[in-house]
């Protein structure tokens, strides 16, 4: 059982702890055995852990509560522990990806964004679960069983980054990072109640981040509130001279634009494409009312045309099974990882496909093929060549909508959170609950889901999407912050705080 | 017409370096040529005079100091190694037989 107290720390925002450690409230100490607590006491049911590295959250929490007191200035969030998703290498911690290919390897080198949360004093709780490398959208991918949804535990709770959301959405911790390929950290969001940001492309580095697709892959804060969000992008964001990829520009101030909450004189655009048809009717409900909201709040609202939306999808799946083919062909079982078969005479082709047929998933399987025929001379022109090109279209269509808009919106995900089981073996139905998250990742601006209410027909969380241009990720928070503080003054609570008691 | 036969699939795999069984060979034939038929939807775009966009954020010409500095070491690039002999990574033998 836990005391009134240690209940009370884990329903706090990330903000609000930072402070009563900076003051010497509580303890770092006390804040993270909180939480180590509340996953001993709940994630048997939730599973959204797949390792606990208590000794080693408590060691940064301690060492946080000796340099307050020795007068040492605290970083913002320090002493307020993270969960970290399993696809971000952490030094000695095993990191698996969700995957049997890597199941027990210890990375011997931490990703800059472990670095840059050590830096700030952040205890990391442990790796939560995901689809296996990425691929799915409901987490039941993973090799090591389902994450199940806090406000329904029969129900998924999104993916590919389902364990991070479910942590933050059960309170088995304040912060979280996820990262987010054609929608991994938004939907889940979503689905989870909770917020969810994808940076610019390249405002986070993707140094230790196991690749899926380089080209779209980006990591970002998981959180309750819209601040904790510009908290934690602000730890983890800025230049990495270690990627290559990463913009050298200084970020914009995340952390100020969620303080003003303000979109008066902003004029917010609403993608025709992605509501209508194959949207639940209590996801649009609430998505219209909170577009009312806004302007109430003071912004103009117009409607806008992405016609290349529609081919969003189609691309996605060429050019994410392409780049994945090439980059997962390094778990070949002979430096780290799995290796099966390795007996008698027989060849390092053999063992590597007996390897990778035991150690990966069918989804991986499914994209590896997929992305092999797309790049195969005869179909790469009229596939990954084409598909390269609706892209380029679809980044015409972001410019031609920034032209007249400040920022887009749209409902994070079609439906709300869906049975597991459900689509697990329909491949095709479970890409569609990316539609209206995979555009942002095709250009490589920023996004954020933030939980709008519930739909009336099934009482589970709906998320709102807002779309921002690259590097603009400050009119994220400031629409976000501005709906979020509005939604909770009518309800009188966070949305997350009606999540059922597990 | 089904956009991908149980042969290809096949060559996908061995291509893949995935020993497929029998009965995934069936499945994923069925799945992958759903999965086709549906994203070749982006045939349906004119875009012949499109220019191609393989990255978001185009960077070019990006470098760093060519400085040294410390890299992995030995015992810890092994460590995790599936097999290990001589302070090497042991792997499958290389060649056919006959060669």
């Amino acid at each position: 059982m836990s005391t009134p107290l240690e209940r009370d720390l884990i329903r706090q925002s990330a903000a609000t702890l930072a402070e009563a450690i900076a003051e010497g409230e509580v303890s770092a100490r006390e804040v993270t055995q909180a939480h180590l607590d509340r996953i001993a006491e709940v994630d048997d049911r939730v599973h959204a852990f797949l390792h606990v590295d208590g000794q080693g959250a408590l060691a940064t929490a301690d060492a946080v509560d000796a340099s307050r007191a020795a007068g040492e200035l605290l970083g913002p969030l320090a002493g307020v522990p993270l969960a970290l998703k399993d696809i971000l290498a952490m030094k000695d911690v095993p990191t698996t990806c969700g995957s049997r290919i890597l199941e027990g390897w210890r990375p011997p080198y931490d990703a800059t964004v472990v670095e840059r949360l050590r830096a700030a004093g952040i205890p990391i709780l442990g790796k939560t679960n995901m689809d296996e490398f990425a691929m799915g959208s409901s987490t039941e991918h993973s090799a090591f069983g389902p994450t199940h949804n806090p406000w329904d535990l029969d129900r998924i709770p999104g993916g590919s980054g389902g364990g991070s959301a479910a942590a933050i959405a059960s309170f088995e911790a304040p912060l979280a990072i996820g990262t987010d390929t054609g929608g991994s950290i938004r939907q889940p969001a979503a689905v989870t109640g909770t917020v969810g940001v994808k940076p610019t492309y390249g405002g986070v580095s993707r140094y230790g981040l196991v690749a899926l697709a380089s080209s779209l892959d980006q990591a970002g804060p998981c959180t309750r509130t819209v601040m904790d969000a510009a908290l934690l992008h602000s730890v983890i964001g800025g230049h990495d001279p270690r990627d290559s990829t990463s913009i050298p520009d200084p970020m914009p101030d995340v952390v100020a634009a969620a303080a003003r909450a303000d979109v008066r004189g902003m004029r917010i655009g609403l993608v025709r494409e992605l509501t209508g048809e194959g949207y639940q009717a209590g996801v649009e409900q609430r998505f219209r009312e909170a577009v009312e909201i806004l302007e109430h709040l003071g912004a103009e609202v117009v409607e806008v045309s992405c016609p290349h939306f529609d081919y969003a999808l189609g691309a996605y799946y060429l050019i994410l099974p392409s780049e994945c083919s090439s980059n997962l062909a390094r778990f070949d079982g002979m430096r780290y990882g799995l290796r099966v078969g390795d007996e008698g005479d027989r060849s390092v082709e053999e063992v590597m496909s007996l390897t990778r047929e035991a150690g990966f998933g069918p989804e991986v399987k499914r994209r590896i093929m997929l992305g092999t025929y797309a790049l195969s001379s005869g179909y790469y022109d009229a596939y990954y060549g084409q598909a390269q090109k609706v892209r380029t279209l679809i980044q015409r269509d972001f410019d031609a909508a920034f032209a007249q808009c400040d920022v887009l919106v749209s409902p994070t995900a079609p439906t709300t959170a869906f049975r597991i089981g459900e689509k697990v073996d329909d491949p095709l139905a479970m890409y569609l609950n990316d539609v209206a998250t995979i555009p942002v990742n095709m250009a490589g601006n920023c996004a954020m889901s933030l939980p709008v209410g519930l739909a009336p027909e099934d009482g589970l969380p709906v998320g709102l999407q807002v779309m921002a241009p690259p590097m603009a990720d400050d009119r994220l928070y400031l629409v976000g912050g501005a709906l979020e503080g509005a939604l909770r003054d009518r309800w009188g609570h966070l949305l997350i705080e009606e999540v059922p008691s597990l | 017409m089904s956009a991908i036969t149980r042969a290809e699939v096949a060559h996908l795999a061995r291509l893949a370096r995935l020993d497929l069984a029998e009965d995934e060979l069936d499945h994923y034939a069925e799945q992958l040529d759903v999965i086709l038929t549906s994203v070749a939807r982006v045939s349906e775009v004119a875009a012949d005079d499109i220019p191609p966009t393989s990255h978001p954020v185009p960077l070019v010409n990006v470098t760093r100091p060519d400085e040294a500095r410390p890299s992995l070491a030995r015992a810890d690039a092994l460590a995790a190694a599936p097999a290990v002999e001589d302070e090497r990574f042991r792997v499958p033998r290389i060649l056919e037989e006959q060669e």
